[in-house]
C-alpha cells in the first residue's frame, strides 16, 4: 500500500505523482521505443495502427468523455484530415505543413459541426453530428475532382525532410511521436482551466455559466480540439493506408469509434488507447478463434460483428468503466491487498433520472 | 452609510399567466447581509435567477456597483463579482471537490488555451495559485478530509458546504445564497451561521440570501426583505420584519 | 402528373420513416433512451415474416401477425435481459448497448446459413397489383403502407389517449423513483412498450419487404428514420410520422429534380436546418430546468 503525503502544490498538478508512477512509465516508454526490435514488420504495422486510433480515441473521449457532447459523426473528421493530407502530400507539401494544414482543417469543419451545439443537446445534437458525418461523406463521394470520389485516392508514402518513411519502423516512430504529443495535450488539457470548464459544461450547464464559463466558446474549443486531434489521426491514417476511399469514413466507422472509445473506458486517457488496443486485436483474436469452430460459424461474414456487439453489450451490463475499469480494479487489489473487498467498487443502485432537466 | 453594492428597481416578471416577481425593488448595502423571506412560491428564488441573469425581467433595472447587469451575459456576471449557490444543489457531481472548488475560481484564469495545451511555466505558476486560493476555502469550511471524493458520494449535508465552497472560491463582492440551511440538521445549520457571519466580517463580502429557517435569520442578518406572491411586504431589521402585520398574515393568514 | 406520382412514393417511404420513429419516440417517451437497434428490430420483423411465410407455409397476412407478435416477444427479451439490469446508468451508456444490440443482430443474421448476405424476396399477395386514381398509376403497396399506417396510428392514439398507460409512461419517463412510490410497475410497463416498439417495427419491416427486399442491410434505413423523429420533435409521436412524411416527400423530390447524391442527404440537410429554426422540433416540448 502506498500513501502519498503531500507537502507541496507542485505534487498534485504534476504528471506523474510519485516514484513508481514515474517507473513504470518510464518502462513503457523504454518498451515503446525499443518496440522496432523486438516485434516483427506485421506487429510493428499494427502497433502504428493502434497509435493512430489512439489519437482518435482522444479525441473522442475529449467531446463525449470530457465535455459531454456525444458525436456520432466522428468518421467525418478522420476523412476530412486523411484526404486533407493526401491531396497536400501529392501536390509535394513538406510534412510537417501538410499535417498542420489537416489539422486545422479539420478543426475548422469541427467548429462547423459544432455551431447546432449552442443551440440544441443531447439527442437533438447527436442526430445533428450524425447528419454532419453523413453530408461530409457524401461531399467526399460527390467532389471527385478533388477526391478521387468512389474509385479512391492513391497516397504515397510520407517522407519527412525529403526522406520517405516506408519503412514500418519509420513509420511507427512517427506515429508513436504523435500519440505521445496528442496524449501529452489532452492531458495538459485536463489539469488546466479549460478541461475543467469541460467537465463542468458536461455535469451542469447552469452552474457552469454562473461561474462565467462562456458554455458555446467552449464548447466550440471542445469540438475544434476534438476534431483536430482525429485530423491528425487521419493524415497519418492516409500515409498508413496508402489508398483511401468514401467508404472507409462512413457512420458505421463513426459507431465503431463510439464502440472502441467506451469499450476502453470513458473518462479516461488509459482507456483511449485501451480501446485503440481492443479494436485492433478484436480481428486478429477472432481469426486466431475461428479453426476451433464449427465451420458454418468460422465462415460467416458475421462473427465479427456479433462478437463485437456481444464484448460491447457485456461491458455495458457488467463493467461500464471498460478496459480500464478492469485494469484500475486490478491494480487497486494489488495495491490495497490484503485489504480489498468486492464491495470497493460496488455501484449503488440508481434510478434513472430524467436527462431532459438537466 | 455604505454605498449601494446592488440596487434593485421596480424588477417585474411573468411567467405564463403568473406575475413571479412584480415591482421588487431594494438596495442592498455594501457588507450588510440581507435575506429575502417569505412563503414559497414567493418568488424569492425567481428575483435571484434575474440577478443571475439566467432569467430576463419583463421591465425593471440591476445595477451592480452603477454597472447596468441587464446589459450583462449570464457568463460574465462572475466576472463582476458575483457568486451564487443553488437551492437543489448543482454541483459538478463527476468531479472531486478540489475540482469543483477549482471551476468556481474560473473567472480568475489568467492563461489561455494556447498555453495550457504546452502546460507553460505560466499555466503552472497560475495552478498553484489557484490552488493556494481554494486551499483557504478549504481551510475555513473544514472540507480537508474530502478534498479528493467524487462529490457524487457525498452525503447531502457536505454537499451543501462544498457548494459554498464553490461559491467562496471566487472570492466574489457579492454572494447569492439559495436556502443555505435547507436539509441541514441543528450542528451544521449552527456552523452554516458562523460561516456566513464569517464571511461578512473577515472577507467582507456582501450576502443576499434566501432563508426559511427564522433563527438563523435572527441571527445572521442585518436587514430582512419579506415577499409574497411576487411582491415585496415588508422591509426591517429581523424583529421589526417578523412583527410586520402583513408577514403574519402571509404566513399564517389572517385572524378570522 | 409525374408530381403528384413522386409524391405518393415519397409519402409511402415518409410512413415508413414515420413508422420506425414512432417505435423511436414510444421507447423515448417511456424511458428517455435513444434506441438505436431501432431498425435492426425492422429487418428482424422483415426477416420473421420471411420465415414465417417460407419455413411455416403461412399465408401473407397470418405471417404478417406471426412476425409482429415474434418481435413483441423479443423487445420483450431484449428489455428484460439487456436493458433492466442497466437502467440508472448514464443515457449514454444506455444507447450504446442498443447500438451493441442492433450490431449483434446484424451480424447474426448473417450468420445463419440460409440467409447470410444475399437478398429474398417475401412473396407478398398485393406485390404487382396497380390502382389507378384519377391518372395516377400506385402500386398496390405503397397503398398498403400508407394505409396501415392510418390505422396503426389511430390504434396507438386510442391506446396512449383511452387508457392510463400514457400518462403512467410519461411519469416514469419523468422521475422514476416517484412513479415506484406511486405503484406504477415501471418494469412491467417499460417491457411493454419494447414491445410495442419492437412490433411497430415489425410492420414497418413487412410493408417494406416488397419496396426494397428482405436482406441484412435493412436496417440502415433506421438511420433516417431519426432525422424524421427530430424534426417532428423527440418526444411526438405525431411528430413522428409527420417528420418522416417530411422526409419521405423530400426525400422523393430531390431524387427527382436535383442531381445525384442529394436524395441521400436530403434529410440530413432538412434536419439541419430544423435544428438551426426549431431546435425542439416541430411538435417537440422545451423543457427547463427550473434551478
Amino acid at each position: 500500500m502506498r500513501f502519498l503525503f503531500k507537502t507541496d502544490y507542485g505534487q498534485d498538478i504534476r504528471l506523474l505523482k510519485h516514484g513508481g508512477q514515474r517507473f513504470w512509465y518510464a518502462l513503457l516508454g523504454i518498451a515503446l521505443i525499443a518496440a522496432p526490435w523486438a516485434l516483427s514488420e506485421y506487429q510493428l504495422a499494427q502497433a502504428s495502427l493502434i497509435c493512430i486510433y489512439g489519437i482518435v480515441g482522444l479525441g473522442l473521449m475529449l467531446l463525449t468523455g470530457y465535455t459531454g457532447l456525444v458525436s456520432i459523426g466522428h468518421a467525418a473528421f478522420l476523412g476530412v484530415g486523411a484526404y486533407a493530407e493526401a491531396i497536400l502530400a501529392a501536390r509535394g507539401w513538406p510534412l510537417p505543413l501538410s499535417f498542420a494544414a489537416a489539422v486545422l482543417l479539420s478543426a475548422a469543419v469541427g467548429v462547423v459541426v459544432g455551431l447546432p451545439a449552442l443551440r440544441v443537446r443531447g439527442i437533438y445534437l447527436a442526430i445533428a453530428t450524425l447528419a454532419f458525418g453523413f453530408i461530409v461523406e457524401e461531399i467526399i463521394t460527390r467532389w471527385e475532382a478533388l477526391t478521387g470520389g468512389n474509385s479512391g485516392l492513391p497516397v504515397a508514402a510520407a517522407s519527412l525532410f525529403g526522406r520517405a518513411l516506408d519503412t514500418t519502423a519509420e513509420f511507427y516512430f512517427l506515429s508513436l511521436a504523435c500519440a505521445a504529443l496528442a496524449a501529452l495535450v489532452v492531458i495538459n488539457l485536463l489539469r488546466s482551466p479549460t478541461g475543467r470548464a469541460f467537465i463542468a459544461i458536461r455535469d451542469s450547464e447552469i452552474s457552469a455559466q454562473s461561474m462565467g464559463i462562456h458554455l458555446a466558446r467552449y464548447k466550440t474549443v471542445s469540438f475544434a480540439l476534438s476534431a483536430a486531434l482525429t485530423g491528425l489521426a487521419g493524415a497519418l491514417y492516409a500515409h498508413k493506408l496508402r489508398f483511401l476511399s468514401p467508404d472507409q469514413f462512413t457512420v458505421i466507422q463513426s459507431i465503431e469509434l463510439l464502440m472502441m472509445v467506451f469499450i476502453g473506458g470513458i473518462g479516461s486517457i488509459h482507456g483511449a488507447f485501451l480501446g485503440a488496443i481492443f479494436i485492433i486485436a478484436l480481428p486478429q483474436a477472432i481469426s486466431g478463434v475461428r479453426p476451433l469452430l464449427p465451420q458454418a460459424l468460422a465462415s460467416a461474414a458475421g462473427l465479427q460483428p456479433t462478437v463485437f456487439g456481444l464484448i460491447l453489450i457485456g461491458f455495458i451490463l457488467f463493467e461500464p468503466m471498460g478496459l480500464y475499469g478492469w485494469w484500475f480494479k486490478t491494480r487497486t487489489y494489488f495495491s490495497l491487498f490484503p485489504f480489498y473487498r468486492r464491495g470497493t467498487f460496488k455501484r449503488r443502485k440508481a434510478f434513472q433520472k430524467s436527462e431532459r432537466l438537466r | 452609510m455604505s454605498a449601494a453594492l446592488l440596487q434593485v428597481d421596480r424588477l417585474s416578471v411573468q411567467f405564463g399567466g403568473v406575475k413571479a416577481v412584480s415591482n421588487v425593488g431594494f438596495a442592498l448595502r455594501q457588507g450588510e447581509v440581507l435575506t429575502l423571506i417569505g412563503p414559497n412560491g414567493a418568488g424569492k428564488t425567481t428575483v435571484f435567477n434575474l440577478i443571475s441573469r439566467i432569467y430576463q425581467p419583463a421591465s425593471g433595472a440591476i445595477a451592480l456597483d452603477g454597472v447596468d447587469l441587464l446589459r450583462v451575459a449570464p457568463h460574465r456576471v462572475a466576472a463582476l463579482g458575483v457568486a451564487r449557490t443553488f437551492q437543489n444543489i448543482e454541483l459538478f457531481e463527476n468531479a472531486t471537490v478540489l475540482q469543483n472548488l477549482l471551476i468556481g475560481c474560473h473567472t480568475h484564469r489568467a492563461t489561455n488555451v494556447w498555453q495550457e495545451l504546452l502546460f507553460l511555466p505560466a499555466v503552472r505558476r497560475e495552478e498553484r495559485k489557484l490552488r493556494e486560493r481554494v486551499e483557504q476555502v478549504i481551510d475555513l469550511l473544514d472540507l480537508q478530509h474530502h478534498r479528493d471524493s467524487l462529490v457524487a458520494g457525498l452525503p447531502y449535508g457536505v454537499r451543501k458546504v462544498v457548494e459554498l465552497g464553490r461559491a467562496l472560491a471566487a472570492q466574489p463582492r457579492l454572494l447569492l445564497l439559495d436556502e443555505p440551511s435547507s436539509g441541514l440538521n441543528v450542528e451544521e445549520t449552527d456552523d452554516m451561521a458562523f460561516w456566513i457571519q464569517d464571511i461578512r466580517d473577515d472577507l467582507g463580502v456582501t450576502v443576499l440570501m434566501v432563508e426559511h429557517d427564522m433563527s438563523l435569520v435572527s441571527r445572521v442578518s442585518d436587514r430582512v426583505l419579506a415577499m409574497n406572491q411576487g411582491e415585496l411586504i415588508a422591509q426591517g431589521t429581523p424583529a421589526e420584519v417578523q412583527a410586520h402585520p402583513a408577514v403574519v398574515e402571509a404566513y399564517l393568514g389572517k385572524a378570522a | 402528373m409525374q408530381l403528384l406520382q413522386i409524391l405518393v412514393s415519397g409519402a409511402s417511404q415518409g410512413c415508413i420513416y414515420g413508422l420506425i420513429a414512432i417505435g423511436f419516440v414510444l421507447i423515448y417517451k417511456a424511458t428517455e433512451t435513444v434506441n438505436f437497434a431501432q431498425g435492426e428490430l425492422m429487418m428482424l420483423g422483415a426477416f420473421a415474416g420471411l420465415a414465417a411465410a417460407t419455413l411455416l407455409g403461412l399465408p401473407y397476412w397470418a405471417a404478417f401477425l406471426a412476425a409482429v407478435g415474434a418481435l413483441a416477444l423479443f423487445g420483450l427479451a431484449a428489455e428484460r435481459v439487456v436493458l433492466r439490469p442497466i437502467l440508472g446508468q448514464p443515457a449514454f451508456a444506455i444507447v450504446m448497448v442498443t447500438i451493441g444490440i442492433g450490431y449483434m443482430a446484424r451480424g447474426l443474421i448473417t450468420m445463419v446459413p440460409a440467409i447470410g448476405t444475399d437478398t429474398h424476396a417475401l412473396p407478398t399477395p398485393f406485390q404487382d397489383e396497380l390502382v389507378r386514381l384519377g391518372g395516377l398509376v400506385i402500386g398496390m403497396e405503397h397503398v398498403v403502407v400508407i394505409g396501415t399506417t392510418v390505422v396503426l396510428c389511430v390504434l396507438l392514439f386510442a391506446l396512449f389517449r383511452l387508457t392510463k398507460v400514457g400518462i403512467a409512461m410519461q411519469a416514469a419517463s419523468q422521475n422514476q423513483l416517484a412513479a415506484y412510490y406511486m405503484g406504477i410497475p415501471v418494469r412491467r410497463l417499460n417491457g411493454f412498450i419494447w414491445a410495442i416498439s419492437a412490433a411497430v417495427a415489425a410492420v414497418a419491416g413487412i410493408l417494406l419487404a416488397p419496396i426494397t427486399f428482405v436482406h441484412a442491410n435493412m436496417g440502415f434505413i433506421g438511420l433516417k428514420a431519426f432525422p424524421a423523429a427530430v424534426i417532428g420533435g423527440f418526444g411526438s409521436l405525431p411528430g413522428a410520422i409527420v417528420g418522416g412524411l417530411i422526409i419521405g416527400l423530400v426525400e422523393a423530390l430531390a431524387g427527382f429534380y436535383l442531381p445525384e447524391g442529394f436524395k441521400d442527404t436530403a434529410a440530413y440537410v432538412v434536419v439541419l436546418l430544423m435544428l438551426v429554426v426549431k431546435p425542439n422540433g416541430l411538435f417537440g416540448e422545451t423543457m427547463h430546468k427550473k434551478v
